[in-house]
């Protein structure tokens, strides 16, 4: 069952990655995205990692996608000019492309030979629990030092959008 | 085999109550509308209009479905069923009832339980933005973008107050799970006040509960903050440019939505199933109830205010009459004194929904932004704020 | 249903790899900044993945940790990123990369 689940959302998350870069319209990009994070999070489900799961829909999926769905709509930008790129980017670009993503493919399966394999249920240690544990003990620096960046971000933000350049 | 079998049979079930829920939901709205407003509601279609919403579900499948020639095929086509399939989804981990015993298996009255329950709520309601703003962007009708528009701007505002102001029942029971959280809230203060989060002690979570039914109703788009679909100023908002089973679906996603905010309400504030009264006197609750609605409806049979009513209310107050005796026999009692409880605090809240519909203005958009961002939100920290104290003191 | 064998976890970092490939093409290959913007998103969640795969294999929540992190600065940096980005939309009138060019002239 979790080798259906796996493959079905493998494919659903690279077809929705490929459809991103190659729709004209932004607005089909980022519904592609907001598709590939949706199988990541059934993904991470599958890996025993419920808590970053949701986060992953409410972040990602809630906050951070509806954001560029809201601007796009605001901007009502439409579909990307085809301008000319060079003959180098056409031809060579995708063949080095995919020589990349075998030489990482390799790279992974060479420096971690002997890895488990994936049976849902096995290990569970990703729950709210664990993760608030960890967040407030070992890690409570980063966590107050990304909470200060988030309120650094909002004000950027905010200062950003409401300013006039002549 | 078994797991799988009796997972069927409750997701029928539950699904079949849920769509049930949804048509008659309608029905009981146009109804208590109309008496808000003294006028006597559908009253054609069968009798005090009961057939209502099967007529009205045969008029949007037959009637003719528009596809306008401006829009964004995919994404208009697309919207409506992105919007009913998420509002749909949320229902099946609302746990109805605790644990219960039928012919020898042991079962939750729940489709599914998930640890993370009140985030799985939160994740499908995030993602159900993408409804609404979709359809009002592939409209191409500036009545629709404004709609998509402040709708989704609504939407985000509102999920703020309203996820931080879930935190506080959850600091009270400690899990996230809804099953865990019903279960917490079982038992009585000096053996008659019921320790339901809304009535729990280290801060009364009634203001938490105020600002929880405020905000969702922002989030179903509901009066008094239903801008999106303001219709002096929009026509019909984002599902103006759709017809027939398309507006049909967007229809029964804002019920769907209504319900399922309604029951997360009833389990993070009302104690979910628990019963009002402690034991002994909570299981002549229901009976009573009936009997009081058989005798009532027996009383306006004898003297009825139209000719119809002879032969209508005596169905009723038979049918009230059984359902008191069925809550008197200790088996069904056991069963149904549970989803008794969960659906009246949910009847109850669905009902104030209705009523602030039939006695509230709608807001102005600025004023929706203002309330949200500098009164509502803030009171939700503060809540916050001081249940966390309190929880960590005691 | 047919019995299959479990996934082995290489295949989650095979995954994550060529998602990874695929939001670089995309930086690379697209014109429109909230394409490119959408790209480094991608990007981040084939790392995402990887950090996850790897808690599992060693048993250890660290890996959630770092990518709710990541996840978080994700959030900060589009709510920057979208600042910028309708900032120059509203000076320039325009979302093409090779437009914006007036500091080569």
């Amino acid at each position: 069952m979790d080798t259906l689940l796996f493959i079905v959302f493998a494919i659903v998350a690279v077809a929705c990655a490929l459809n991103l870069i190659l729709q004209s319209h932004p607005i089909s990009s980022a519904l592609s995205l907001i598709g590939v994070m949706c199988s990541l999070a059934v993904l991470y489900l599958l890996l025993g990692a419920e808590f970053i799961a949701m986060a992953q829909m409410i972040v990602y999926g809630g906050a951070v996608m509806v954001l560029f769905v809201f601007v796009i709509m605001l901007m009502n930008a439409g579909a990307e000019k085809r301008s000319g790129k060079s003959w180098f980017a056409q031809f060579a670009g995708p063949p080095l492309l995919v020589l990349f993503a075998a030489v990482l493919a390799f790279l992974i399966l060479r420096a971690v030979p002997k890895l488990r394999t994936v049976e849902f249920g096995t290990w569970v240690g990703g729950t709210a629990e664990h993760i608030g544990q960890m967040l407030f003990t070992e890690y409570l620096l980063p966590f107050e030092v990304i909470s200060i960046l988030i309120l650094i971000a909002i004000m950027g933000a905010v200062v950003l959008a409401s300013k006039e350049i002549d | 085999m078994n797991f799988f079998l009796i997972s069927l049979i409750k997701i029928v079930i539950v699904f079949g109550v849920f769509m049930t829920t949804l048509a008659y939901l309608q029905w009981v709205e146009r109804k208590v509308l109309a008496h808000i407003q003294s006028r006597t509601g559908p009253l054609r279609v069968g009798p005090h209009g009961l057939m209502q919403p099967l007529a009205d579900v045969f008029k949007l499948l037959t009637k003719e479905d528009l596809l306008p020639p401006y829009v964004n095929r995919i994404f208009y086509l697309g919207a409506p069923f992105i919007a009913v399939a998420l509002a749909l989804i949320s229902i099946s981990i609302i746990p109805f009832g605790p644990e219960i015993a039928v012919a020898g298996t042991r079962t939750y009255m729940q489709v599914g339980d998930v640890n993370v329950g009140v985030l799985f709520v939160l994740a499908i309601a995030a993602i159900s933005v993408y409804g609404v703003a979709l359809a009002g962007w592939s409209s191409n009708n500036k009545y629709s973008l404004l709609g998509g528009l402040r709708s989704s701007a609504q939407m985000i505002s509102y999920e703020l107050p309203l996820t931080l102001v879930i935190v506080s029942p959850l600091l009270l029971a400690n899990h996230l799970s809804f099953r865990e959280i019903g279960n917490s809230q079982a038992g009585y203060y000096l053996g008659f006040i019921p320790r339901w989060n809304i009535f729990q002690m280290p801060f009364p979570q009634i203001f938490g509960f105020i600002i929880f039914m405020i905000a969702a109703f922002a989030e179903t788009n509901r009066i008094p903050f239903d801008l999106p679909e303001a219709e002096n100023e929009l026509v019909a908002g984002f599902h103006t440019e759709y017809s027939s089973m398309k507006f049909a679906c967007f229809f029964m996603a804002e019920y769907a939505n209504m319900v399922t905010i309604t029951c997360v309400a009833t389990l993070l504030f009302l104690g979910g199933w628990q019963p009002l009264f402690p034991a002994p006197y909570s299981n002549y609750v229901p009976v009573a109830v009936f009997l009081f609605a058989g005798v009532l409806c027996f009383l306006h049979a004898v003297r009825p205010a139209r000719k119809r009513d002879r032969y209508t209310f005596p169905v009723f107050a038979l049918a009230a009459l059984a359902l008191a005796i069925l809550f008197a026999l200790p088996w069904f009692q056991f069963v149904l004194a549970p989803i008794f409880w969960f659906a009246s605090k949910v009847g109850f809240l669905l009902f104030t929904y209705i009523w602030v519909r039939g006695t509230l203005p709608r807001f102005r958009y600025d004023q929706l932004m203002h309330f949200a961002w500098t009164f509502l939100f803030p009171c939700a920290l503060i809540n916050l704020l001081l249940t966390a104290l309190f929880v960590a003191i005691f | 249903m047919p019995h299959l064998p479990p996934v082995p976890l290489s295949w989650y970092l095979v995954l994550s790899a060529i998602l990874f490939v695929l939001g670089v093409a995309g930086f690379l290959y697209r014109k429109s900044i909230i394409t490119v913007f959408m790209s480094i998103e991608l990007m981040l969640n084939a790392v995402n993945l990887s950090f996850v795969s790897f808690s599992y294999q060693l048993r250890r929540i660290d890996g959630h940790i770092y990518s709710f992190f990541v996840m978080v600065v994700a959030a900060a940096e589009a709510a920057v990123g979208l600042a910028i980005i309708l900032t120059v939309f509203k000076n320039r009138g325009t979302l093409q990369i090779d437009e914006v060019d007036s500091m080569k002239r």
